[in-house]
């Protein structure tokens, strides 16, 4: 079953792949993937869209928060939450079809971002269901080529990420471990 | 307040101020920098003879003491060869901190002399790993490493050093502070939690306890045996765990599992509470997880979250560290006890009886013969000569298990050996590391003649550094565990698993300057393995044994713990075709 995973990590070489080494060492394929900086440029956003046998689910959650770049990782599958998708497309637009195509992207809530002799390019945004419907539809219209971004996700409920506080560097830092120090001959 | 140093005089600086007395190493040419700095510098460089043996040797160290170890190589190659060792030491969760070499930053990515990806190949092979870009970032980096090694879970952490990164002069402040604000160790244990722990297990009839290594990385085995004791509950201690309570405490029913004692998986079976602390629930221990504990509640106790519901389900997760969470429970079952204690004395009676009548009826028992040495009479014999005090390094296979199943250990960090990994040729290079950081300890290395000959050039670094190591070959002239396999499950029919030409001990000995000896003779078993202790210095004994021992009992592939079987079963018939 897919299930959509907001994660907020540090923006540092190889936390992507830290995350992605998660789910492709257990065979998992990813289904879409956005990542971007989010207000503070330390840190990224990433939503996730994988199939999960839904008793992993859990497991696989727990993982992704264990990696040291995570600074969390929720499942946001079945919690109240905002999905949307943006798709661009190009579409071959002969003269006589021109109208309709522009009526049914209203409908759509679509924007035409571009226009030329042999057809458009057309920008939509909505859930992946939408656009799934959308894509379907314009085809009736002719030869399409669709690019689409990947689920991008926020939690409406506010889960403050539980952050860490510095600790103090060097062999200090291990207080609270019973040292047994060795001796050498 | 601030110095000029190169790169690799701030490392070593760092290195200083973790506490890090030695590092077990293998140079190259971009650690040409480092090496220069290490001249003549206060900590010891140890010289293996392959990169692999210095990561084992790196987790020999930390096994034996609790302190993170510290291996060394060079780009590519080294690195390459360190790989092993470093997945064995995050499936054992052994403490290590990695140094690779890495070509020039302006070489990276170009395919240059000696360059691997080691930041790729090693991520999924380390709790964490880092790429240090500049020489201004490497003491964070390096602070930050031993603290992600040797907190919450343990684990290894490599660190990728460029070539420039280490030549280059940087003005060095000592870092006082790290911050990781991802990296969450939960240590503490939920009290309510605890509370409902507590009274669970008062109210069991049949409680069990299943400690693993957790126990002996949290520094748990004092923690451990007043658990058990005040709950008056038998206790299994997993491979890793070995020590954890003192064998000889009479709550404890040995190791549970593929190759456990009768008690153990039969206490597992029956079991209506089992209170799993600092352990993972391994297949090796579970057997076939449907059938595993069935009639039983869990308690699970562990410090990582990912651990708990990962093969078996937990009617009540604690996530911790053993020590302090069983510190915790403790106090609370004492504060219980008055109204609990006698409530089930019956039944808990009753379970003692059945517990001991399982361990009456397969006793753990040596092999002994007086025509011919059997294996398990080796492990028999060091263990009288340990009595329960000495290091032992194992390697992988049979002689691995009869070690587990003979050996007395009255303390933890004695038994040293590879777990989860189950690697080969980990037994002798673990005890290099063990002896260097336990150098008032008596160290054997018991090893098979297979994963011994995976070793054998770290003979050299035992001569050259006189480590005192008594080395037991138990040669049964086979990949014992595998040809075991075979005869039992494969009709007999060994492939690949003889192991001709071992070299003589005698000779082996003399090309590496240190004493050999063979011994053939059940008679002279005992005297050759009191002259090795004798002798101050390193012995090699290669001790001929029966060659078709198989280790008992044994819970075949996939079976439940209760279906062990204790000896060959009847032949397979040939599938008609
Ligand atoms: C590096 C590595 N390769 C292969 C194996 C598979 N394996 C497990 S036990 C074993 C046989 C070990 O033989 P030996 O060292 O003689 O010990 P014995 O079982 O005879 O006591 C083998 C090949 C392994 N565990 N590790
Ligand atoms: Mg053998």
């Amino acid at each position: 079953m897919l299930q959509t995973i907001s994660l907020l990590l540090e923006n540092k070489p190889g936390a992507l792949l830290r995350v992605t080494g998660v789910l492709s060492s257990r065979g998992y394929n990813i289904e879409s993937l956005t990542v971007a900086r989010t207000v503070d440029p330390e840190l990224s956003r990433m939503t996730i869209v994988v199939d999960i046998d839904p008793q992993l689910r859990r497991q696989v959650i727990k993982q992704i928060n264990k990696l040291v770049n995570v600074l969390q990782a929720i499942d946001v599958t079945d919690t109240p939450s905002v999905t949307r998708e943006m798709l661009l497309m190009r579409v071959r637009a002969p003269r006589a079809a021109r109208a309709a195509i522009l009526k049914e992207a209203e409908i759509f809530g679509a924007r035409v971002v571009d226009s030329s002799v042999d057809g458009f390019a057309i920008e939509v945004t909505g859930e992946t269901e939408k656009l799934d419907e959308f894509i379907n539809v314009m085809r009736g219209y002719g030869e399409i080529e669709v690019t689409r971004s990947g689920v991008v996700a926020v939690s409406l409920e506010s889960r403050k990420p539980r952050l860490s506080p510095p600790v103090p560097a060097g062999d200090e830092a291990k207080n609270n471990h019973r040292v047994n120090k060795g001796v050498l001959n | 307040m601030s110095k000029l140093m190169t790169g690799s005089e701030i490392l070593l600086e760092c290195l200083v101020r973790e506490g890090v007395d030695c590092i077990f190493g293998y140079p190259g040419g971009v650690l040409l920098p480092l090496y220069d700095a290490m001249y003549e510098h206060p900590i010891r460089h140890v010289l293996v003879r392959h990169e692999e043996n210095a990561a084992f040797a790196a987790s020999g160290y930390a096994m034996a003491t609790g302190r993170t170890g510290v291996c060394c190589a060079t780009s590519g190659p080294g690195a390459t060869n360190l790989t092993t060792g470093l997945v064995n030491a995050m499936m054992d969760s052994v403490p290590i901190v990695a140094l690779t070499g890495q070509v020039h930053t302006k070489l990276i990515g170009s395919d240059a002399f000696q360059e691997a990806d080691t930041f790729g190949i090693t991520r999924a092979a380390t709790k964490h790993n880092f790429l240090v870009k500049s020489t201004a970032e490497l003491p964070r980096v390096i602070h930050e490493a031993f603290y992600l090694a040797s907190t919450g879970r343990p684990g290894p952490v490599l660190v990728d050093l460029p070539k420039d990164v280490l030549q280059e002069g940087c003005h060095y402040t000592p870092v006082t502070e790290i911050h990781l604000p991802g990296y969450k160790v939960y240590s503490e244990g939920h009290t309510g939690q605890i509370r409902r722990a507590a009274q669970m297990i008062w109210e069991a009839e049949r409680p069990m306890v299943y400690a693993g290594g957790g126990i002996v990385t949290s520094g748990a085995s004092e923690e451990l045996r007043r658990f058990v004791e005040l709950i008056e509950a038998p206790a299994v201690t997993t491979l890793m765990a070995l020590g954890a309570l003192p064998s000889g405490h009479p709550n404890f029913i040995s190791m549970p599992g593929m190759h456990g004692s009768y008690a153990a998986n039969m206490g597992m079976t029956h079991t209506d509470l089992l209170i799993a602390v600092g352990t993972r629930f391994d297949d090796r221990v579970t057997g076939r997880l449907s059938a595993f504990a069935p009639h039983a509640k869990v308690i699970h106790i562990d410090i990582d979250p990912a651990e708990i519901g990962k093969n078996r389900a937990a009617d009540l997760p604690i996530v911790g560290d053993a020590r302090r969470v069983l510190k915790k429970l403790i106090k609370v079952l004492e504060e219980l006890a008055p109204y609990h204690r006698e409530r089930n004395a019956p039944a808990r009676a009753a379970w003692w009886d059945e517990i001991r009548r399982w361990q009456a009826e397969h006793p753990l028992e040596p092999a002994v013969s007086d025509t011919e040495i059997k294996p398990q009479h080796v492990i028999a014999e060091v263990d009288r000569l340990s009595n329960g005090e000495a290091i032992v390094c194992a390697d992988v296979g049979q002689h691995q298990m009869w070690c587990a199943q003979f050996m007395r250990f009255s303390h933890p960090r004695l038994w040293i050996n590879s777990g989860g990994l189950g690697s080969m040729g980990f037994g002798l290079p673990a005890a290099v590391g063990a002896q260097f950081a336990r150098p008032d300890k008596l160290v054997f290395a018991v090893v098979g003649d297979g994963g011994f000959q995976m070793s054998i050039p770290e003979l050299s670094t035992i001569t050259s550094n006189g480590l005192p190591i008594k080395i037991v070959v138990v040669n049964n002239g086979y990949l014992g565990m595998v040809r075991q396999w075979q005869t039992l499950f494969y009709n007999n029919r060994l492939c690949a698993v003889t192991l001709d030409n071992f070299p003589r001990a005698e000779h082996l000995g003399a090309a590496y300057g240190l004493p050999g000896r063979t011994v053939e003779s059940p008679g002279d078993l005992r005297p050759a393995l009191e002259e090795a202790v004798k002798e101050p210095g390193p012995y090699l004994l290669d001790v001929k044994v029966s060659p078709y021992e198989n280790v008992y009992p044994m819970v075949p592939a996939g079976g439940a713990i209760s279906e062990m079987i204790f000896e060959e079963p009847k032949p397979v018939e040939e599938p008609v075709e």
